[in-house]
C-alpha cells in the first residue's frame, strides 16, 4: 500500500513540476485529489484493508494528499502570481501622456476678490446685504448729507434716468437703507455694481464694483474703525502688510480718511508699482456723519459708527497685476482661465 | 492746485524741511501732495553774461563767435542764435554746466542735458547761450522771451549772477489735491495757514493798507443789484491812471510756477490775488462802462453776448450777468465782456470782487461750456467776507507796483452776511468719537494755529468765516484727529453686542451656483448694464416686444450705452463672438447680473432688477450638454423635481425647432435652445452656439439647502426594457410624463437608452428604448407588482398611438 502511495505521490510531484500552465495544474488537481482522482480511489479501496490497519493506511493516504496539496497549491500560486505579472507588464502605460482633464471654468477675478472681502467680514460678523442699483436721487445723495446743488454731485459724473431717478454711483445708499430698517446695531457688508460716467479706458469703466462697509453702535470710535480695516488688509493681503489712515473728505462722514496699505509687490520699500511710494490707497472710510444718522431716525448723541468703500476693481487690479480694466470686461476665455 | 514753496514761505517764513518731508507731514494733516517738482532740478551753472563782441564764424554762415563777459572773465561762445546783439545780457550755461531742455522746445529730456566746452566748425566754445526752452519753459510764459533764440536779460542785470535765482527757479513748486470742502485750500494763504499748523510755526497773513486819493468812488461808479440770491455781496473799487507795464520778476515767478502766464501788471495783479486769496477779481474799463452803473441781474432768454475771447454766447434766464446802464458787460464769474476789456490804453479800471452763488455759477459755466478758472473758484462756494480782503489786497499791489492810484472808498452791496458759526467745544466727546485721550490744552493749541477762537466762558469756539466746512462737533473732532495725527491714534475693534456674520439666501445660492456651473466647465464673465437699442434687432424682437420697453439714460456715454438692458443675452453673445473672433476654441461662458424691467415708463418708481443666470457655450457639446448642465445646477441647490423643456418658447432669438422654456413646478424659470442662425450672424458667430438663460428670482422660490435622508434601498430593483415605434411627433417627455404618472409607487426610476431613426424604421417614425425599473423599500418585488405597472405604462403608451416592439 505505501509503495502505491509513494509512486502516486513520486508520479504527482513529477507532473506537477513538469506542468507548465495553470490548467495543467488544474487538471493535476483533478486527476489526484479529485471526487474521481487517484487518492480517492485509494481510500475508496479501504475495505481491502484490515481493520486494525486502517486507521494507519487513512493517516498515510491523508498524508500523501497533504504534501501533493502543498506542492501543487504552491505552483498554482507561483503559477498565477507569474500570469498576473506578466498581465501588468503588458498593461504598462506611459504615465508621461497627457491627462484627460474634466475641463473646469474659472471664476472671476472680481468674484474671487469679492468673495475673500465678504469671508473676512462674515467672519467678523458683518451681515452681507445687497441694494438697488438704480436707485433715488435721495438714497445716493440726499440722505449722504450730499444736498441739492452741492458740487459733490457733478464730481460724481452721474448717470440720470429721471431728474429723480439715477445709477447709484457708489454702494453707499445701501447703508441708508440698512439703517432706515431701524434696527440695530448694525454691521453690514454691501457689495454691488456702481456707474459713474467716464469714458473706458485702462483704468476707468463707466460700471465697476464697490463694496461697502457700516457699522453702527454705542460706543463706535474711529480707533475701532482703525483697527477693523487694519485687520482687513491683513486677512486680504498678509499677515505683514501695514496700514496708514490719510485725512481726506467725503460728504457722508466726518471725520474721514484714505487708507492706504504697504505695497504688496515691494512690501514698502518702493518699486515702480507703488510710483516709489511705497505705498497703496486701498479705501475711503470714516465715522458716519451725524446728519447722515440723524437722516435715517439714529441718535448721534447715542450711537456713532463708521464706514468704508472699497473699489472692487482697483483691487482686482492691483492684486493679480492686471494692467488694462478693459479685460475684465471683455471675457475673452485666455484672460478668465488665468484664474 | 500748483504753488512755489517759496509763496508758501512768504507766510510762513520759519519753515524749515525738505520736500519730501513737507510732502509727507502735509499729506498726513490732510492737504494731499500730490507730486513736486525742484525748478532747477536740471539747471547747474548759469550765469549772466554781456555780449561784447560778434564775429561771423569762418567757415559756417549760420553760426557767429561772440565774446560774452561774466563779470569775472570772458568766454567765446559760438552760437547758431541770431537775435543777439552787442550789449545783450544773456543767460550763459558754462563747462561742466546743464540745462532742463533742447532749443528745439520738445519733451524734456529726464536728467536734462549736460553741457561741456567743444569745436563748433572748427572755433572753440566754452559754454552755450540760453533760450527759454533750454531753462525748461517755453515762451508763452516768458511774455518778453522772443519766439524764437536767445532769452535777453534785464540790462539791469549784474554780470555773473546766478540766472536760476535770479529768474526765481530755485524753488519747488508742490502740487495739491484740495478736498472739495477746503473751499478756503484752493488758495496759498489757505495752504500756507494749513503748513504753519501742521509744522507748528506762526503764520503771518499780508498787511493790507491802502493809501487811496481824496476822490470819493461814489463819484465814478454806482453798483446795484437786482438779482441777490445769486450775487450775496459785490464789492468794486476804482484804480486811475493806469500805467501798463510788466509785474515786477518776483511775481511772474510766483504765476508762473502757479502755472500762470504773466501778461501785465494789470491782469498779473488780479491772477495773484486769485492765487493767494482764492478770490477771483475782474477788471473793467470804467470809460466803457454806460452811466458809470453797475448792475447785476439775470438774463432774459435767446441774449447772446460776445465775451472777451471773443466768441457768442448764448444766453438763459438763468445766467447771471454784470450789466451797465445799456448793456450786458460780463457773465458773473465766468468771463467778461469784449465790450469792457481792458486795453493797453485803459485809463481809470474798475476792479469787481463779489461772491457769486456757487450751484449757480456751475451750472451756467455747464450749459455755456465755458469753464474758466475764475468760474472754477466760485462754484465752490466762496466766503464773502473774503471779497472784501482781496480787493483791497489787490488795491494794495496796485499801489506798491506803481500801477496806478487808488480812488478813496469802496462800494460794498451785500445781503445780511452770516455771523461767524459758533460751535459747542465738548473735549470728552471728540476723545469718545476718536477713541482717544488728548488733553484739551492740545486741543485748544490746534484750534488756535487754525484761528478758530476759543470762548473759555461759555466754552463755545468761534469758526473764522474762511471755514465754512466745519459745522459741527465731528468737524472739529477731525480738525483735532489731523494734528494730534491720525498714525498717533490707537486701533481697536469694536466692543459691545456680538453679531452674526451671514450671508443672504440670494448670495448663497449665487455661490453654489458658480461653483456648479464652473465644474461644468464655464467660467465667468462680466457685461455692462448698459447696452444700445439696436439690441433689440439684433435679437430679432418683435417692435411690439414689451423687452424694448428699456429704461433709458438721459445723459449716457453715448447711444451704445444708453438703456438699461432688459435682457441678458447681448454681453453673452457679444463675449462669445469676441472669443470666436480669436480663434478660442470651445468656450463656454456664464454671467451672473441684473436686468432692469421697468414698471412703467418714463419710470415713477424703482424698477424691477432681476438677477440673470446666462450660459453661453460654443464648441464641444450641444443643446443636450447644457440641458445637463442646467439639471446638475438646479439639483445642487436643492430643486430635485423634474426640469420640464417645453418646446412652444417661440424665442425670436433661438431656433425655431430647438428652443424650450424650462418649466419647474409650473413656474417658467428661463430657456434654453440653439441661438438662431440669422442672430448668430448678426454677431459673428459662424458656428453653432447654445445659451440658457435663468431667471434668479423665480428659482429663489424653490432653491433650498435642506436635505432630507431618505435611506439606502435594501431590496433589489427589477428592470424592464421596452422598445418602441414612436410617431415621429410624439416628444420624449410626452412618453416620460406617461411613464411618470402610470408607474406608480414601485417606479424607480427610468432612462432612454436608445433612439433611431433611418433604414428599418417607417418614414415618420423613430425607433426609442426606455429601461424602466422598480423598487419597494420593504420587499423584494414579485413578478406580479411589475406586470402590473407596466401593463399600466404600456396601456398608456398604446393610447398615443406608439407601437411596442417586441
Amino acid at each position: 500500500m505505501k509503495e502505491k502511495l509513494d509512486l502516486i505521490k513520486a508520479e504527482a510531484l513529477k507532473q506537477i513540476n513538469e506542468s507548465g500552465a495553470l490548467d495543467r495544474l488544474n487538471e493535476i488537481k483533478v486527476n489526484y485529489l479529485g471526487k474521481k482522482g487517484e487518492l480517492t480511489a485509494v481510500l475508496k479501496s479501504m475495505k481491502d484493508v484490515a481493520p486494525e490497519d486502517r486507521p494507519k493506511v487513512g493517516q498515510m493516504v491523508n498524508d500523501v494528499r497533504e504534501e501533493i496539496e502543498k506542492v501543487l497549491d504552491a505552483a498554482i500560486s507561483k503559477m498565477e502570481r507569474a500570469k498576473r505579472e506578466a498581465q501588468m507588464k503588458s498593461e504598462t502605460i506611459d504615465v508621461t501622456l497627457p491627462s484627460k482633464r474634466s475641463k473646469l471654468g474659472h471664476r472671476h477675478p472680481n468674484t474671487t476678490v469679492m468673495e475673500e472681502v465678504e469671508r473676512i467680514f462674515v467672519g467678523m460678523g458683518y451681515e452681507v446685504v445687497e441694494g438697488p442699483e438704480i436707485e433715488t436721487d435721495y438714497y445716493n445723495f440726499e440722505a449722504l448729507n450730499i444736498p441739492a446743488d452741492h458740487p459733490a454731485k457733478d464730481e460724481q459724473d452721474t448717470f440720470y434716468v429721471t431728474p429723480d431717478i439715477l445709477l447709484r454711483t457708489q454702494t453707499s445708499p445701501t447703508q441708508v437703507h440698512e439703517m432706515e430698517k431701524g434696527s440695530l446695531p448694525i454691521r453690514m457688508l454691501a457689495p454691488g455694481r456702481v456707474f459713474r460716467s467716464d469714458e473706458v479706458d485702462a483704468t476707468h469703466s463707466p460700471s465697476f464694483h464697490q463694496i461697502e462697509g457700516l457699522v453702527i453702535d454705542k460706543n463706535i470710535t474711529f480707533a475701532d474703525l482703525k483697527g477693523t480695516l487694519a485687520e482687513f488688509a491683513k486677512e486680504l493681503f498678509g499677515e505683514d502688510t501695514k496700514v496708514k489712515f490719510r485725512p481726506h473728505h467725503f460728504n457722508f462722514t466726518e471725520p474721514s480718511a484714505e487708507m492706504d496699505v504697504t505695497c504688496f509687490k515691494c512690501g514698502g520699500s518702493g518699486c515702480r508699482f507703488c510710483k516709489g511710494t511705497g505705498w497703496i490707497e486701498i479705501l475711503g472710510c470714516g465715522m458716519v456723519h451725524p446728519n447722515v444718522l440723524k437722516m435715517s431716525h439714529i441718535d448721534p448723541e447715542e450711537y456713532s459708527g463708521f464706514a468704508f468703500g472699497v473699489g472692487l476693481e482697483r483691487i482686482t487690479l492691483l492684486k493679480y497685476e492686471i494692467d488694462d480694466m478693459r479685460l475684465l470686461y471683455e471675457n475673452d476665455v485666455r484672460f478668465l482661465k488665468q484664474f | 492746485m500748483n504753488t512755489a514753496l517759496s509763496w508758501i514761505k512768504a507766510y510762513v517764513p520759519d519753515l524749515q524741511c525738505t520736500a519730501q518731508e513737507y510732502t509727507d507731514a502735509m499729506t498726513m494733516s490732510g492737504t494731499k501732495v500730490e507730486t513736486y517738482e525742484a525748478l532747477d532740478k536740471n539747471l547747474e551753472h548759469i550765469y549772466a553774461g554781456q555780449i561784447t563782441s560778434i564775429e561771423r564764424h569762418p567757415d559756417a554762415d549760420k553760426l557767429i563767435i561772440c565774446q560774452v563777459n561774466l563779470g569775472d572773465r570772458t568766454l567765446q561762445i559760438v552760437t547758431g542764435a541770431s537775435n543777439v546783439s552787442i550789449g545783450d545780457i544773456v543767460p550763459v550755461v558754462i563747462d561742466g554746466g546743464k540745462v532742463a531742455g533742447g532749443h528745439d522746445g520738445g519733451p524734456l529730456p529726464e536728467n536734462g542735458i549736460k553741457i561741456k566746452n567743444g569745436k563748433l566748425r572748427g572755433i572753440e566754445s566754452f559754454g552755450m547761450m540760453c533760450s527759454v526752452e533750454e531753462l525748461g519753459w517755453d515762451t508763452n510764459m516768458f511774455p518778453d522771451a522772443p519766439e524764437e533764440g536767445i532769452y535777453i536779460l534785464p540790462a539791469d542785470t549784474e554780470l555773473g549772477c546766478d540766472v536760476i535765482a535770479l529768474l526765481g527757479l530755485r524753488d519747488t513748486v508742490f502740487e495739491y489735491e484740495v478736498t472739495s470742502n477746503r473751499v478756503d485750500c484752493y488758495s496759498v494763504l489757505g495752504i500756507a495757514r494749513e503748513a504753519a499748523a501742521t509744522f507748528q510755526k506762526p503764520f503771518y497773513a499780508p498787511v493790507v493798507q491802502l493809501k487811496e486819493n481824496n476822490e470819493k468812488i461814489e463819484d465814478y461808479i454806482s453798483v446795484e443789484v437786482i438779482d441777490q440770491d445769486l450775487c450775496s455781496r459785490y464789492c468794486a473799487r476804482v484804480c486811475k491812471n493806469i500805467k501798463i507795464a510788466p509785474s515786477p520778476a518776483w511775481m511772474q515767478a510766483r504765476l508762473r510756477a502757479s502755472g500762470i502766464r504773466p501778461i501785465n501788471n494789470l491782469v498779473d495783479i488780479t491772477n495773484y490775488v486769485m492765487e493767494e486769496y482764492g478770490q477771483p477779481m475782474h477788471a473793467f474799463d470804467l470809460s466803457t462802462i454806460a452811466g458809470n452803473k453797475i448792475i447785476v441781474k439775470r438774463a432774459a432768454d435767446g441774449d447772446v453776448f460776445t465775451t472777451l475771447d471773443g466768441q457768442e454766447r448764448k444766453l438763459d434766464k438763468e445766467i447771471l450777468m454784470i450789466c451797465d446802464q445799456e448793456k450786458q458787460i460780463g457773465i458773473a464769474g465766468i468771463m467778461g465782456g469784449e465790450n469792457s476789456k481792458i486795453t493797453d490804453d485803459v485809463k481809470t479800471v474798475v476792479f469787481e470782487s463779489a461772491c457769486f452763488h456757487g450751484a449757480n455759477i456751475r451750472k451756467s459755466a455747464k450749459r455755456l461750456g465755458l469753464r474758466t478758472d475764475a468760474s472754477g473758484k466760485f462754484e465752490k462756494g466762496l466766503d464773502p467776507y473774503n471779497a472784501e480782503a482781496a480787493i483791497n489786497r489787490a488795491c494794495q499791489l496796485i499801489e506798491e507796483l506803481g500801477c496806478g492810484d487808488v480812488v478813496g472808498g469802496l462800494v460794498d452791496v451785500h445781503v445780511p452776511l452770516k455771523d461767524k458759526n459758533v460751535i459747542k467745544f465738548q473735549p470728552e466727546r471728540i476723545n469718545k468719537l476718536l477713541g482717544t485721550e488728548i488733553d484739551k490744552k492740545d486741543m485748544l493749541k490746534t484750534f488756535n494755529m487754525l484761528e478758530i477762537e476759543y470762548l473759555e466762558a461759555t466754552e463755545e469756539l468761534v469758526i473764522p468765516t474762511f471755514r465754512q466746512d466745519l459745522e459741527g462737533l465731528a468737524d472739529i473732532a477731525e480738525e483735532v484727529a489731523r494734528f494730534y495725527g491720525y498714525h498717533n491714534i490707537p486701533m481697536t475693534l469694536p466692543s459691545g453686542e456680538a453679531t452674526t456674520g451671514k450671508l443672504p439666501f440670494k448670495l448663497r445660492v449665487e455661490e453654489r451656483i458658480r461653483d456648479i456651473v464652473e465644474y461644468s466647465g464655464f467660467s465667468q464673465g462680466m457685461c455692462y448694464s448698459f447696452e444700445s437699442p439696436k439690441v433689440f434687432d439684433k435679437l430679432l424682437l418683435d417692435q411690439e416686444d414689451p423687452l424694448r420697453n428699456a429704461i433709458t439714460i438721459m445723459n449716457p456715454l453715448g447711444e451704445d450705452y444708453s438703456i438699461m438692458r432688459t435682457v441678458a443675452l447681448n454681453g453673452m453673445l457679444t463675449s462669445l463672438a469676441t472669443n470666436y473672433n480669436r480663434r478660442n476654441k470651445d468656450v463656454r461662458l456664464y454671467e451672473l447680473g441684473n436686468i432692469y424691467l421697468p414698471k412703467s415708463l418714463p419710470l415713477t418708481e424703482l424698477p424691477d432688477e432681476r438677477m440673470q443666470l446666462t450660459l453661453g457655450m460654443y464648441g464641444e457639446g450641444d443643446f443636450f450638454t447644457l440641458k445637463g448642465v442646467v439639471e446638475e445646477m438646479l439639483e445642487s441647490i436643492g430643486m430635485t423635481g423634474k426640469l420640464i423643456c417645453s418646446p412652444d418658447s417661440c424665442k425670436t432669438y433661438l431656433h425655431p425647432g430647438r428652443q424650450a422654456d424650462m418649466i419647474y413646478k409650473e413656474d417658467v424659470i428661463g430657456v434654453i435652445g440653439e441661438v438662431h442662425p440669422d442672430v448668430a450672424d448678426l454677431y459673428d458667430i459662424g458656428t453653432k452656439t447654445y445659451i440658457a438663460v435663468i431667471d434668479i428670482p423665480v428659482i429663489l422660490k424653490h432653491a433650498s439647502f435642506d436635505r432630507k435622508y431618505v435611506g439606502v434601498a435594501k431590496y433589489p430593483a427589477v428592470t424592464r426594457d421596452i422598445s418602441m415605434v414612436v410617431p415621429k411627433e410624439i416628444l420624449a417627455g410626452q412618453i416620460e410624463e406617461v411613464i411618470e404618472k402610470r408607474g406608480g409607487k414601485l417606479l424607480e426610476e427610468f432612462s432612454l437608452f436608445d433612439i433611431y431613426e433611418g433604414a428599418q424604421i417607417m418614414a415618420g417614425y423613430k425607433s426609442m428604448a426606455y429601461t424602466i425599473s422598480f423598487r419597494a423599500k420593504d420587499r423584494t418585488l414579485e413578478e406580479n407588482d411589475v406586470n402590473a405597472a407596466m401593463k399600466k405604462i404600456l396601456n398608456g403608451l398604446e393610447e398615443m398611438g406608439i407601437e411596442l416592439r417586441k
